[in-house]
């Protein structure tokens, strides 16, 4: 059996008499890159600062490495980095400074705090700016001197909440790749938090979806897919041109749906003026446009739409409200 | 026999029970709350460098240097005012005594107030700058959250924050302390007597007890607001409430109390006590009350005295302990007010949930 990272059980956290966190279930191996999916407000930070034990549990328990985090918030602190989204540093110090703070914090003997600290800035790839002052950082910078950080007390979990919220694509980028060269490297176990899903795709080897304090499905990304897209996981959509083709040959639009209707993978046809959405099982574009053309119609535009974030959350909104 | 045994016998028991005892204290001062139990020992490192660097923003910030060069400059002010006019100001006094470098910190010509008013005045001010945004700018900068998910005790904090702002004040109290003697010394050119200077030393660690209760109170209110603006302007309201408004009603209140000539000697008591204690109640009372006594060795109640308690009374000054026991409840109230703004400032930290920023 597979060492346990992070065990949370039943954990519920209340603000009033909202329900933040409910009821929620998860573990997490060793070595493993969890993504925790969600949108604002879900309750994603808060159960980050609970498993850190830098906020109260109402009910339910938390252990890291197998040490309960409200209890002994000290011990989980010694094994897990954390990166706030949005972290702070000390501006008026340099960044070597703040980290060697950090490394100081975590009774580091200062020699090899030292050695430690300049191959990690190098590691991070801010060994030619570690003597300015923080202030004068970027905001990728700064995120990555917040890896630094994280990574400086040899954690065996790290834990990042919204790490790439404000960074540029290619920053993103490094910055993702960073992150699993790490953990592949050391065996670290990271709890990745973000909104995005293409950033969680990249790196994390399991997903859950958290929407509203609740857990909806939890697991890795290609069966999640399969699972949610299983009936219909092909989206067409296109505009057809009417305009002066109005001979005898041209079908109405109505024929023509019909006639797309009979193609046998495709599930749905939807048509409002000229815009028509298909949904099928299979890749039909080929066969629609030819369809199109040899009804009599000009093709303006056919597009497959991509399944983002959003319509994984409508999905499971969806299926939420019919049960 | 049977007596010897038993004796021996309670004696190991008592010598066991004391060793417990001496090891749960020492578990219960040296382990916070966040503390793991089984390896009790509290991490002094990470503490001692938080202090470090608390210590060194004090002094690289420019809020310190400028309110320690306004409070030097008004003390050496003081200093050559009393000095001017060929000491005149230290050497008149009807009472005959020859303190006079007790006199350097408590009288001047009239120019400027003496050196113990600037500092009773201007230590408020000093205590409130630095610790009015303790808290919560780390939480408005975001390193609050950093800060806390390392592995410190919540508490240590909030403990370093407090103990640098305590040796920062101290260091400053000393120096002036010490500049004052100094000073003194080159333009008197006699030494201090040995009942002189502890005095003074006396009075310096004092008045640090008084500073760090205005310290404590900013501290308190960072903790409690989001906003530094906020605790700053409430820090000094309150300081500006304790030195202008609350004398004002507690004549107002004193006036209505106030008995006709004709009155009993009992009224007159009364009226004379409830005045007493509602001034009491100050803060920067209480330390004028300390600084008379312990700088003013003649001073031998802060109160009303009766003239049954006067009687008999010999117009001489106090010994030094004497003066400390007279300030003892002043001084015990101030710690009591200390103490009672650390405690609530530690409440209400030491359950808040700790988001990255605001």
């Amino acid at each position: 059996m597979e060492e346990k990272s992070i065990e949370i059980k039943g954990l519920t956290k209340k603000y009033g008499g909202r329900i933040a966190v409910d009821n929620l279930n998860l573990t997490i191996d060793k070595g493993e890159i969890f993504g925790l999916l969600g949108p604002n407000g879900a309750g994603k930070s808060t159960t980050i600062l609970m498993i850190l034990g830098l906020t109260e549990v109402d009910s339910g328990s938390v252990k890291v490495c197998g040490i309960d985090s409200s209890r002994y918030p000290l011990e989980v602190k010694k094994k897990v980095g954390y990166l706030p989204e949005d972290v702070g540093f000390y501006n008026d110090y340099s960044g070597l400074q703040n980290l060697m703070y950090i490394a100081r914090l975590n009774d580091i003997p200062e020699e090899g705090a030292k050695k430690a600290a300049l191959d990690i800035l190098a590691e991070v790839g801010l060994d030619d700016v570690m003597h300015n002052k923080v202030a004068s950082y970027s905001r990728g910078m700064r995120q990555r001197l917040g890896l630094a950080d994280v990574l400086i007390k040899n954690p065996e979990v790290i834990i990042l909440d919204e790490p790439t919220l404000g960074l540029d694509p290619e920053g993103v980028k490094k910055f993702l790749q960073l992150i699993v060269r790490l953990s592949r490297k050391k065996g670290i176990t990271v709890l990745f938090s973000s909104h995005h899903l293409h950033q969680i795709q990249q790196v994390c080897d399991r997903v859950g979806i958290f929407v509203k304090g609740k857990m909806l499905a939890e697991g890795k990304i290609s069966s999640l897919a399969q699972q949610l897209f299983s009936k219909n996981a092909f989206t067409l959509e296109g505009v057809v041109s009417t305009v002066g083709q109005e001979d005898n040959s041209t079908l109405s639009l109505k024929e023509l749906v019909q006639k797309m209707d009979s193609i046998p993978e495709v599930v749905h046809v939807e048509m409002k003026d000229s815009r028509f959405v298909v949904e099928s099982h299979k890749d039909v574009s080929a066969e629609l446009s030819r369809m199109v053309v040899q009804s009599g119609y000009g093709l303006n535009f056919l597009s497959k739409k991509e399944y983002g974030l959003d319509d994984i959350y409508h999905q499971y909104f969806q299926e939420d409200n019919n049960t | 026999m049977k007596n010897k045994v038993l004796r021996t016998g309670i004696l190991k028991l008592k010598e066991l029970k004391l060793r417990d005892w001496a090891r749960q204290l020492h578990s219960f001062v040296f382990t916070g709350e966040d503390a793991k139990t089984d390896k009790g020992t509290f991490p002094w490192a990470p503490f001692k460098a938080m202090v470090q660097k608390e210590i060194s923003d004090h002094f690289r910030n420019w809020r310190f240097i400028i309110l320690f060069v306004i409070i030097s400059l008004a003390c050496m002010g003081t200093l050559f005012a009393t000095l001017a006019d060929g000491m005149k100001a230290i050497a008149v006094d009807s009472s005959g005594n020859n303190f006079f470098f007790l006199n350097l910190f408590t009288k001047s010509n009239g120019t400027l107030p003496p050196f113990f008013g600037f500092v009773g005045f201007l230590g408020p001010l000093f205590g409130i700058s630095l610790g009015f945004d303790a808290i919560s700018s780390e939480q408005h900068r975001g390193t609050l959250s950093r800060v806390m998910a390392q592995p410190v005790p919540r508490d240590s904090i909030l403990n370093a924050k407090f103990l640098a702002g305590i040796i920062v004040i101290s260091v400053m109290f000393f120096t002036l302390s010490f500049l004052v003697l100094g000073a003194g010394l080159i333009a008197i050119g006699i030494p201090p007597t040995a009942e002189e200077f502890m005095r003074i030393m006396v009075y310096t660690v004092l008045s640090i007890v008084y500073v760090s209760f205005w310290l404590n109170l900013a501290i308190l209110f960072s903790v409690r607001f989001k906003q530094s603006a906020t605790s700053a302007l409430l820090g000094i309201a309150v300081w500006l409430f304790f030195t202008i408004f609350y004398p004002l009603i507690a004549n107002i209140i004193i006036k209505a109390y106030e008995p006709s000539k004709f009155a009993s000697p009992r009224a007159i008591y009364f009226y004379e006590k409830l005045k007493f204690y509602l001034v009491q109640l100050m803060p920067n009372e209480l330390f004028d009350g300390i600084t008379s006594a312990i700088l003013v060795p003649s001073v031998r109640s802060l109160g009303p005295l009766s003239m049954e308690q006067l009687q008999g009374a010999i117009p001489s000054s106090l010994p030094l302990g004497q003066s400390i026991l007279l300030v003892w409840p002043q001084f015990t109230g101030l710690l009591a007010l200390t103490l009672l703004c650390f405690l609530l400032s530690y409440v209400v930290f030491m359950r808040r949930e700790i988001r990255s920023r605001g």
